[in-house]
């Protein structure tokens, strides 16, 4: 227990490495930061990837949907985080600061980036394998899901761990604006360190969002292992 | 409310400065100011290391854990490194914001060049690079001659993603109390000033789309028509830094933060 005086010349409380006392102390808040966090990240990529399979699907089955679907989701994977936070009402119609906002521009960029996951994944399906496919009698829609989609499942998978780890960034910067979330310790940071530096909330911050990533990213890797059992078989890498 | 971000925009006095108003102009300046300054800070990091790296095949683990720097979130790093810089620096500078904003884009912006420096050196063909050797080439000519033209398609999407993200960041940076033109992002949202912060998300995303299709114009003059004749990725570059953020990643896909 740190003394009041202790507390207010900041010595040892203000210490980077007292990050889990401020954890304890601020559990309630932490954890629902945390939580926040935790599905304004996760939530925009499945969205992102619900609607990129059809789009991923068109442009690797029409050729020359391609370029110009690509080309669209350059442009958007272009525009800074910040500025599509605040661009998104005007254009989707909602409120200057919707609750929505932050939502709809992180799935916008899932699906930017996703797109072209989605249609190389489809793309790396071997000629022959599809071929064979349809000669043991399947249709098109039962080819795609139970053979096209899984042989995917890698390239697919290594588009989703690119969207969810960024994602945990860009959530963070949504806390700049006033978004709850993890971002909001670093908001808090900053406003206590006005006259010496006090880091507990901000080292905690990043470190959660760093635990937060990885942990996004070991599940998607261990979720592709479980969904494609034939590549542990060749031991390829 | 288009209507009002677009009387905004166009609102003469918005863009230029008066004794107690920094206007579009001034803050556009200091925003491209913070981002050539990081991207050639880390270019000139980077880019050696990138070719040393792939050329010799040696220390490949850098380019691995300079990858896990993506991971971090970038506004935490922003408020860690001004907590800690900024106490130090005193008189009427805004140095105390300014290092430690550099120091993050700079951070940010080498992964991109590295990764795609060394992937671009890498992704050279094994023979293109025995016949250069056969022809008596030294090691050194090799690099410069062949090998280093081969992979600028892909050091220049690196580029581009590592400007884009430099961009993307910079406007962060006005949360601190720094320049650029994420401050009237910040500004338009403390003064519930809303066509103002529309109007600055407005510009960011002007700068950043016209700094990628310059950079894209420049690639196009420099790169040896040759080349992006040969790499089928020619499509992808067109489609901008999404590209840039995949097309190294050929085997399992690094950590990458393409956008911030």
């Amino acid at each position: 227990m740190t003394s009041p005086a202790a507390a207010n010349s900041g010595a040892a409380s203000s210490s980077p490495w007292h990050f889990f006392a401020y954890f304890t102390a601020h559990l309630h808040q932490d954890l629902s930061w945390l939580w926040d966090h935790v599905w304004l990240s996760a939530l925009p990529v499945l969205a992102g990837l619900v609607i990129a399979l059809p789009l991923g699907w068109l442009a690797n089955r029409y050729h020359w949907l391609y370029p110009p679907l690509l080309s669209i989701a350059g442009l958007l994977y272009t525009i800074p985080s910040l500025a599509l936070f605040v661009l998104v009402p005007p254009l989707f119609g909602l409120k200057a600061l919707d609750p929505l906002q932050v939502p709809i521009a992180l799935t916008v960029y899932s699906v930017a980036l996703l797109v072209r996951v989605v249609a190389d994944g489809l793309a790396s399906v071997p000629d022959d394998v599809a071929q064979a496919a349809t000669s043991m009698g399947f249709g098109p829609l039962q080819r795609l899901v139970k053979v096209e989609l899984p042989i995917a499942v890698p390239v697919i998978a290594a588009g989703l761990r690119v969207a969810t780890v960024a994602n945990v960034s860009l959530v963070a910067i949504a806390g700049t604006i006033g978004l709850a979330n993890l971002g909001q310790l670093f908001t808090t940071g900053f406003q206590l360190s006005t006259p010496t530096a006090y880091y507990p909330p901000i080292v905690l911050g990043i470190i959660l969002c760093v635990a937060l990533a990885l942990t996004f990213d070991l599940t998607i890797v261990f979720g592709s292992r479980l969904l494609t059992p034939w590549r542990r078989a060749v031991a390829s890498r | 409310m288009i209507a009002n971000v677009f009387h905004w925009l166009t609102t003469d006095a918005h863009w230029r400065s008066t004794h107690n108003y920094t206007g579009i102009l001034s803050q556009l300046a200091a925003h491209i100011r913070f981002s050539v300054i990081a991207v050639a800070i880390a270019l000139v990091i980077a880019l050696p290391l990138g070719l040393f790296i792939g050329h010799t095949g040696r220390a490949t683990s850098l380019v691995t854990a300079a990858n896990t720097f993506r991971a971090l979130p970038s506004v935490g790093v922003l408020v860690l490194l001004t907590v800690i810089i900024a106490p130090h620096v005193h008189g009427r500078t805004d140095l105390g914001y300014l290092v430690p904003t550099e120091i993050v884009l700079v951070l940010l912006a080498i992964p991109p060049i590295l990764s795609n420096t060394y992937a671009g050196v890498q992704n050279v063909d094994r023979t293109t690079r025995d016949a250069a050797a056969a022809m008596g080439m030294t090691g050194q000519q090799v690099l410069r001659q062949v090998e280093f033209p081969l992979s600028l398609p892909l050091i220049f999407s690196g580029l581009r993603s590592a400007a884009l993200q430099v961009i993307a960041t910079a406007t962060i940076a006005s949360y601190l109390p720094l320049g650029g033109l994420g401050r009237f992002i910040y500004d338009g949202l403390a003064q519930q000033d809303f066509p103002q912060m529309i109007g600055g998300g407005v510009l960011v995303a002007a700068l950043a789309l016209i700094t990628d299709g310059v950079l894209a114009l420049v690639q196009r003059n420099v790169v040896s028509r040759g080349i992006t004749g040969r790499f089928t990725t020619n499509v992808a570059t067109a489609a901008g830094p999404v590209a840039a953020a995949l097309v190294p990643l050929g085997a399992p896909v690094d950590v990458e933060v393409a956008a911030s």
